[in-house]
């Protein structure tokens, strides 16, 4: 029996995009012409979506007088470091090292707290019959229903009473319990996945309960711990509204509020600096998107909503 | 059943509960109490709040300015939706024809755009459109031979609005286009061609095959982009702290944060976060319906 794709099967088989098509077709001469037309519209197309990416770098790389001047310079013919210098050094009022930290802190604390949580609550609702369970489900399905634009108020109040505005800890907690109900549906899929006999087995061979969930179920759910860890990930990086609210002190911002910080710090935006931290903030999603490409899209789909 | 294996499930599930519960539960219950107090900067330093009922419900659904903001919401929204999916199922589709390479080199492409953070895809958008220096006013200046430079597209909400569509859009499109294409390549090859024998145009395919068969992945990916940019907030905000007027771009979401975080309106803020939530409840009743149902709770 072959056990590596039960998991990826069972939620929804995800596709990988990069991956060669599942119909390979061999073509006849006379629509070479019209792969070729299609070629050309998928390239303009590709360009136009990657073009605000490349202007982003573009911007980040080129002098302060050739960003704001009246010719427009395509590419860093005039190469500098200077933006990304203000930009990580020039911040006198809210300093991109701490923000850096904080980001790191409550990302890594999101991260590994929901791949935890969700495992142990998704074998609670996949092995085990018992009174709630159906409850349960169904109210992390509709609390994923629940735009955390409208609690920002109510859970500013709860984390102000309890003293935590301005604190990695309150914040990661905020968004665990954001990310918790996607990440324990999406989970529950996967373990659904592993056959419960494997489980059976291990136990008559002497291993208790917890071992053999520990032992032989959690290192098959390796992609849906991937699935649940991108999400959280994503979640906890690129989060702006919560963390608007709760972190505002200027050594407890986290990256995207750093980030907004630039335009109200001086008057005329130092479009070069902004590009450079915002090329900053995005360079580890996108180093981590590329290498995890193949498990989004399916993922997504099969564990579905809370954006 | 031994007392322990009853228990197991119960001590697994605890501290997702324990956190669900604290985090998520008591703010909407607190959201539901603050809905109905008169509750405003002044409670917030410790003096009583009374209760006052439904008057806060009263005054939101009698106040103009909330069905402007609504209305505004939805058209915004509904905008989008279209756009982000039939778009994205022309670059699916697109995406199906192209050969090994091609595919890689628009998978890249819409690659970078879908991981670029919110935020910061914001700013470059903003940064694009900048009046004085932004790359659309020089290509337009160019390209019309009219003079372009200074024109203010954040002023203006009608081109406020659509630039926002246009950064969210292309930011959505990837993730649409990447799953109706992994749907699409599941249709069994001898479907289409046995429908191409029968004569079958490539329209009658589309519409009579491959939509049916992914119609499902649809449904998901229309209620996710409704829910998505019904209560965007982000770009709004942003594109606001760029150079739009608050009074006239405001979304639902921003609006609560105006009237609450800002203005310190706490329980008419929270009494329109009730009915914001509401509305998102109704949007997804069918989806959560239709999940429970294929997944037999």
């Amino acid at each position: 029996m072959s056990l590596a794709p039960v998991g990826a099967a069972a939620a929804g088989a995800p596709v990988p995009v990069l991956a060669p098509g599942a119909v390979t077709r061999r073509r006849p001469a006379r629509r070479t012409a019209a792969s070729f037309g299609w070629g050309a519209v998928a390239a303009l197309l590709a360009a136009a979506f990657a073009f605000p990416v490349y202007w982003m770098v573009n911007t980040s790389l080129l002098p302060t007088n050739l960003v704001s001047g009246p010719e427009l310079h395509l590419w860093p013919d005039e190469l500098t470091w200077r933006n990304y210098d203000t930009a990580m050094f020039g911040q006198v009022r809210s300093p991109f090292v701490p923000a850096l930290g904080n980001s790191l802190q409550v990302t890594f604390l999101v991260l590994v707290a929901s791949m935890v949580l969700a495992f142990f609550a998704s074998l609670a609702l996949t092995r085990f019959r018992f009174r709630g369970r159906k409850a349960f489900v169904l109210s992390i399905l509709v609390i994923q229903m629940v735009p955390g634009e409208a609690m920002m108020i109510s859970v500013f109040q709860l984390v102000d009473s309890w003293q935590l505005l301005n604190t990695v800890v309150a914040l990661g907690m905020v968004y665990l319990a954001g990310v918790l109900p996607f990440t324990i549906w999406t989970l529950r899929g996967f373990v659904n996945g592993v056959p419960v006999e494997l489980e059976e087995a291990a136990m008559i061979d002497g291993c208790s309960r917890p071992r053999a969930f520990w032992k032989v179920t959690f290192p098959l759910l390796a992609p849906g711990l991937v699935s649940t860890g991108v999400f959280a990930f994503l979640q906890a990086w690129n989060e702006f509204m919560m963390a608007l609210i709760i972190m505002t002190r200027p050594e407890s911002m986290t990256l995207p509020v750093w980030l907004r910080t630039f335009q109200q710090a001086t008057k005329a935006t130092d479009w070069g600096a902004l590009m450079a931290g915002s090329v900053l903030v995005a360079i580890p999603v996108v180093v981590f998107f590329l290498v995890v490409q193949g498990r989004m899209t399916g993922g997504l789909v099969s564990g579905a909503v809370k954006g | 059943m031994p007392t322990a294996t009853r228990l197991l499930p119960w001590l697994l599930l605890a501290p997702s509960l324990a956190a669900l519960v604290v985090i998520t539960g008591y703010p909407l219950v607190r959201m539901l109490w603050l809905s109905l107090h008169e509750y405003e900067r002044a409670q917030l330093l410790g003096v009583p709040a009374p209760f006052v009922g439904l008057d806060n419900y009263v005054a939101t659904l009698t106040d103009a300015r909330f069905w402007t903001v609504t209305a505004r919401s939805f058209v915004f929204m509904l905008v989008c939706v279209v756009l982000t999916i039939t778009v994205g199922t022309l670059v699916a589709l697109l995406l199906m024809k192209l050969g090994r390479v091609m595919r890689l080199v628009l998978s890249l492409g819409l690659l970078l755009a879908w991981a670029m953070p919110p935020l910061a895809a914001m700013l470059v958008w903003g940064w694009i459109f900048d009046s004085q220096y932004g790359v659309a006013n020089h290509l337009l200046t160019s390209l019309t031979g009219d003079d372009w430079m200074g024109h203010l597209w954040l002023i203006d909400p009608v081109s406020f609005f659509a630039v926002a569509a246009l950064v969210i859009v292309w930011g959505a499109i990837p993730f649409v286009a990447f799953t109706l294409y992994a749907g699409f390549t599941q249709v069994p090859g001898e479907v289409l061609e046995a429908a191409q024998l029968d004569g079958a145009s490539a329209r009658q395919r589309f519409f009579r095959v491959q939509v049916p068969y992914v119609r499902t992945i649809y449904v998901v990916l229309i209620v996710l982009s409704m829910i998505w940019d019904l209560k965007v907030f982000t770009q709004i905000f942003v594109l606001q702290g760029i150079g739009g007027i608050k009074s006239e771009t405001s979304t639902l979401g921003v609006y609560i944060y105006e009237m609450g975080m800002a203005q310190g309106h706490y329980g008419a803020a929270s009494a329109i976060a009730v009915i914001f939530t509401v509305i998102m409840l109704a949007i997804s009743a069918y989806y959560v319906r239709a999940t429970v149902k294929e997944e037999q709770l």
